[in-house]
């Protein structure tokens, strides 16, 4: 029978390892199989362009995935992978190297790559889902985007980027914003205190309110009609007016398929340098679902949730995975440490909050360019983030593309 | 190879430039710009230039 390689995950990670598959040498059968209907397309602009942009406000899905910026080029070489659309696999027997669809179909594979991403994660109270959103998917941009109606009053739950994203989306189209945080400043970890608070400060002179330090404990209908909801309960008992609900909260892992395998499922899937998981030559993982050491921050295995890294760790994947299938003997070599450079950015209302490195756990942050004053969007404010007076990460909010660059090379040498 | 870079995509987000600084660069006026016929010997790195835009805004015909 002739070979064949599975990519279960239909998105940015799937799609980039069928390429590299094929660039590095794969002529054999390559099957992608995806969870949604759609071919894979962009996911960033669903919390900013696909909501707010007029001009594409009535475009369905299947046109949305063709649209410039939403579209995922895909390179030629792809041309006769086997796209499985629509099809979410069920369960997994790594010993048969055979997968299950929940449909009943079964599918054979000599190599496996797992890209099957992450799901948001949702506030574990029932009821009005009808005006309940997470956002994730192409389908779920739209039904959000149907009911960001100018007056409309919108709580936002979690302040990281992408819950910052939507408030900043929300308010551009006319809603009363609010958001709700547990920690005493959006997007805290990421940016520490002094920038964060920053960027809050800029959300708020365009309208958006924050409160912070504080949880949603119950959902309430409206007076008027029970069924529908009307009001957000925070913690305290404060009562916030809320026609829509965005579960901004975090994601969880798409792993549950693979259970039964043995396999550390604990925290996405855990995969050594090579991407291999757990020593099997025949399973890679890529994406934002893969736990891998990054040398560059110790040997801690992460999860990383940047857009980057799909296409980053489909390039050592594959490779792997195709070394791993090889039946020559080909001097089974390590390669070069794996250790891509995180890079992160968000764009809120008009400014862009880029990253390079890591900015989370520092023990000092200094403000390496600009300042906080009045004035940072246009002028650019520079921070960097050091460990044990290693500078780990920098971030650059505001300022010029040019400026932007310039503080990724500081730190491609570090590590 | 002719590269097309859509102007009315872009977002400056300068990705390109660090995977084919040969072809891509950002002007002194801070707008992208790029060579369009790139030799044959800089394929993989426009290749990947195009890969990593993360609003997928470049295009290679050959």
């Amino acid at each position: 029978m002739a070979s064949q390689i599975v990519v279960v995950g239909g998105s940015l990670g799937g799609l980039r390892a069928a390429e590299q598959l094929r660039v590095n040498g794969w002529s054999g059968a390559l099957t992608v199989v995806g969870a949604e209907a759609h071919l894979p397309y962009n996911r960033p602009p669903l919390s900013k362009n696909v909501l707010v942009s007029p001009d594409i406000s009535a475009l369905t899905a299947a046109e949305l995935v063709d649209y410039p910026g939403v579209a995922l080029r895909r390179r030629a070489q792809v041309e006769d992978v086997s796209f499985v659309l629509d099809t979410q696999v069920a369960s997994a027997a790594l010993s048969d190297r055979s997968l299950l669809t929940v449909d009943g179909r079964e599918l054979a594979y000599d190599g496996l790559v797992i890209a099957t991403g992450l799901r948001p994660r949702r506030l574990p109270i029932a009821g009005f889902d009808r005006h309940r959103h997470a956002l994730r998917t192409l389908d779920d941009a739209i039904a959000l985007r149907g009911q960001l109606t100018p007056g409309t009053a919108v709580v936002v739950v979690g302040g990281g980027f992408i819950g910052c994203e939507v408030a900043a989306s929300a308010c551009r189209l006319g809603c009363q914003v609010t958001v709700v945080e547990p920690f005493a400043a959006p997007m805290l970890r990421p940016l520490g205190a002094e920038l964060a608070r920053t960027v809050q400060t800029f959300h708020e002179d365009k309208g958006v309110s924050f409160r912070l330090g504080r949880s949603v404990s119950t959902l309430a209908g409206r007076a008027s009609d029970p069924a529908t909801l009307g009001a957000v309960v925070l913690d305290d008992g404060t009562e916030l007016e809320a026609d829509v609900l965005v579960e901004a909260v975090g994601s969880n892992p798409n792993v549950e398929w693979l259970a039964g395998n043995g396999l550390d499922l604990s925290d996405g899937v855990l995969c050594d340098n090579m991407m291999r998981v757990e020593a099997r030559e025949n399973v890679v993982a890529v994406g934002d679902v893969a736990r891998f050491p990054n040398p560059r921050f110790g040997s801690t295995p992460r999860r990383v949730e940047h857009w980057c890294i799909p296409a980053d760790t489909a390039h050592r994947a594959a490779t792997t995975l195709i070394r791993g299938l090889s039946t020559a003997e080909n001097g089974d070599r390590d390669p070069a440490p794996f250790a891509p450079l995180p890079s992160f950015w968000s764009d809120q209302f008009d400014v862009r909050i880029q990253g390079f490195g890591r900015t989370e756990h520092a023990d000092r942050i200094e403000v390496l360019e600009g300042g906080f004053a009045p004035g940072w969007v246009s002028e650019g404010v520079v921070v960097g983030y050091f460990r044990q007076s290693t500078m780990t990460g920098v971030v650059i909010a505001g300022g010029t593309p040019a400026q932007r660059l310039r503080h990724k090379t500081l730190l491609e040498g570090v590590g | 190879m002719k590269v097309t870079v859509d102007t009315a995509v872009c977002a400056d987000h300068g990705q390109c430039i660090f995977s084919a600084p040969q072809v891509f660069e950002f002007a002194e006026d801070g707008k992208l710009v790029w060579e369009p016929s790139p030799d044959e010997s800089l394929r993989a790195s426009v290749e990947e230039a195009a890969d990593v835009c993360p609003v997928q805004a470049i295009r290679i015909a050959d």
